[in-house]
């Protein structure tokens, strides 16, 4: 990794702790910086530091209410921003994201499926979440099984059933949404453009560790995805197991992408753009580009979160709406302004 | 160095080729030549283990290809495929680091002698001055001696080509070729390339094997191979062999495609 590469990523990471400290500073009520850090640093050393000199709803509020909430957007943004990046590397498709094998239409049919028949609470706050999974990882299953023949996966061939198998179960969420009632419907619609709102510690606990398992994992194929760039007969030519690498990074995009999907309903546009953006600025190398689209994808959550739940208070919009609304402009202005780095494939 | 036994192979139900018996010695520089759809390229792939043979078996350096890992055959063999994709914005140095992928055993980070096989190959082909440049800025023929850089660094015993001078100007083809030719004699790099132009096949290339309708026609030195009466049966064209003094080779000029009526 050379100088220059080190120097992206640690401004990168001093950005994820910024966003971090952001995140839990804005809200209804403003807490100071200081008082973060402090309460932060309390929790962690487990009452060793910072003696409390803060009041009880400052902490309750960053500990309860923002953190989870901040680290679940973080860990998001992360987990789709890589996925997408390692897909469009596995592709050679700039139009290739997490969601293009078809994950979202599962996850949004098993979601609504689950709303329409009522039995969102049945389990808790956890079957919404439960289903959605089910939804995504059935999906992939279906897709690749499609794809599969004489033990290869054609990548062209996966790319049209992930968009066929899409195209079928997005008109049974249509139908679902047809037959749901009017407070049903409106509950389906938010979750198709995503939140972080019911964001909990209990969320974090259960997507962190496969999110940051799946990034382990396709950090560590960075080196075949490099070769894998120049097509996957040379790649073959070079050594690289074409077949089984692009198994192991399918499985880990996906599971990544499903676990996403779960916890925060469909937010587009991140695991898309953001290592398009990164590519630019960054370069092609998969080394620093899977980690810089992670971190940068983190960052962009989170401050889009912010602004979810700030610009229309009380009320919230979807972040879905934010993410689109904020990054399709910059990555247009990105694109007029180097032009000649956009045919990368 | 390469054998291939009775290899057969076809594409659905299309034979593509059939009963392909050669052996290339150490050292040796194979051509080989044919009319379109001959299976030229099939046979490339099935060289390479790309695609799989019906029957038969291919032994790279004593070895059965079919019993080797791809990081095992990158070794022994690398390939300069003859389209080549490039994804924009690797630098050259990126792409001939590339071509250490299978000597590499730790997941990350990149040894001093990677970096010094990388060098010398970049050198041997004369990459070094553009060394920090995207490679989708080169010419083709830059393109070409960076891919073929990337195949030394893989530092192997057998090289295979696909029509290394197709989409190159008459000076770049020569340059090329006269870089391979030197690979040859002064390392000892076993080499096999696909080519449709006779005249360069027949001035650089030790040995020629003419395939048509799936099978060898031909295998032999220049003046076994290209003579009229093989050159009519696989191309159906009829031509004029002549010695030029001047190349000290054989010069094959086409007088017109033979007619049926």
């Amino acid at each position: 990794m050379s100088r220059k590469q080190k120097k992206y990523l640690f401004i990168l990471v001093i950005g994820v702790v910024m966003a971090c400290i952001i995140g839990v500073m804005i809200g209804p009520v403003f807490i100071h910086p200081l008082v973060i850090l402090k309460i932060w640093g309390h929790k962690i050393s487990c009452g060793l530091f910072f003696q409390p000199d803060w009041n009880s709803i400052a902490e309750t509020i960053v500990l309860d209410i923002r953190t989870p909430r901040v680290i679940l957007a973080m860990l998001v943004g992360m987990g789709l921003s890589i996925s997408g990046a390692a897909m469009q590397g596995l592709f050679r498709n700039p139009m290739a994201e997490p969601y293009v094998l078809g994950m979202s239409a599962g996850a949004a049919c098993g979601a609504a499926l689950a709303m329409v028949l009522g039995i969102g609470t049945v389990f808790g706050g956890l079957t919404i979440p439960a289903m959605a999974f089910l939804g995504a990882t059935a999906t992939i299953f279906v897709v690749y099984n499609i794809a599969r023949t004489e033990g290869r996966i054609p990548t062209e061939t996966l790319l049209l059933s992930g968009i066929a198998v899409g195209f079928f179960l997005y008109a049974a969420v249509s139908f679902l949404k047809l037959i749901a009632s009017e407070h049903t419907l409106r509950d389906i619609v938010l979750w198709l453009m995503g939140s972080f709102a019911s964001g909990s510690w209990q969320d974090v606990k259960i997507v962190a560790l496969p999110i940051l398992c799946g990034i382990i994992v396709l950090y560590f194929f960075s080196r075949e995805l490099n070769v894998i760039a120049f097509g996957e007969e040379q790649a073959l030519h070079l050594g690289v197991e074409v077949e089984r690498c692009k198994r192991i990074i399918l499985v880990a995009a996906s599971l990544v992408t499903a676990v996403s999907v779960a916890v925060s309903g469909i937010i587009g546009f991140v695991g898309l753009v953001i290592p398009h953006i990164t590519r630019l600025i960054v370069g092609p190398n998969y080394y620093i580009l899977l980690p810089a689209s992670a971190l940068g994808g983190g960052i962009f959550l989170v401050l889009a979160d912010i602004l979810a739940r700030t610009v229309t208070q009380p009320m919230e919009i979807p972040i879905g709406i934010i993410t689109a609304a904020i990054g399709a402009p910059y990555f247009v202005y990105l694109l007029r302004r180097r032009k000649k780095s956009v045919s990368w494939w | 160095m390469i054998r291939l036994e009775n290899i057969k192979a076809s594409y659905s139900e299309f034979s593509v080729l059939e009963g392909i018996n050669f052996h290339v010695s150490e050292g040796e520089f194979l051509g080989i030549i044919g009319p379109n759809g001959a299976g030229k390229t099939t046979l490339l792939k099935v060289m390479t283990g790309v695609k799989r043979a019906l029957n038969g078996k291919i032994m790279l350096d004593d070895k059965d290809i079919s019993s080797l890992s791809r990081k095992e055959i990158a070794k022994i063999m690398a390939v300069v495929p003859q389209s080549i994709f490039i994804p924009p914005l690797f630098t050259v140095e990126d792409v001939v680091l590339m071509g250490r992928y299978a000597h590499q055993e730790n997941r990350f980070g990149v040894t001093k002698q990677d970096l010094a096989v990388c060098e010398e190959a970049m050198r041997k082909t004369a990459c070094l001055s553009f060394r920090h440049r995207q490679i989708n800025e080169l010419s083709g023929g830059e393109r070409q001696a960076v891919i073929i850089a990337r195949a030394l660094a893989q530092q192997p015993k057998i090289l295979m080509l696909d029509e290394p001078t197709a989409n190159l100007d008459i000076k770049h083809q020569m340059r090329v070729l006269g870089l391979v030719k030197t690979l040859v004699r002064e390392h000892g790099i076993t080499t096999v390339m696909v080519i449709h132009d006779l005249n360069l096949a027949a001035r650089f290339c030790d040995r020629l094997i003419l395939l048509h309708n799936h099978r060898i026609l031909c295998d032999g030195i220049s003046q076994q191979v290209l003579t009229p009466k093989n050159l009519l049966e696989a191309y159906e064209v009829e031509v004029n062999v002549e010695y030029s003094e001047i190349l000290q080779t054989l010069q094959v000029m086409v007088k017109g495609i033979m007619n049926y009526e």
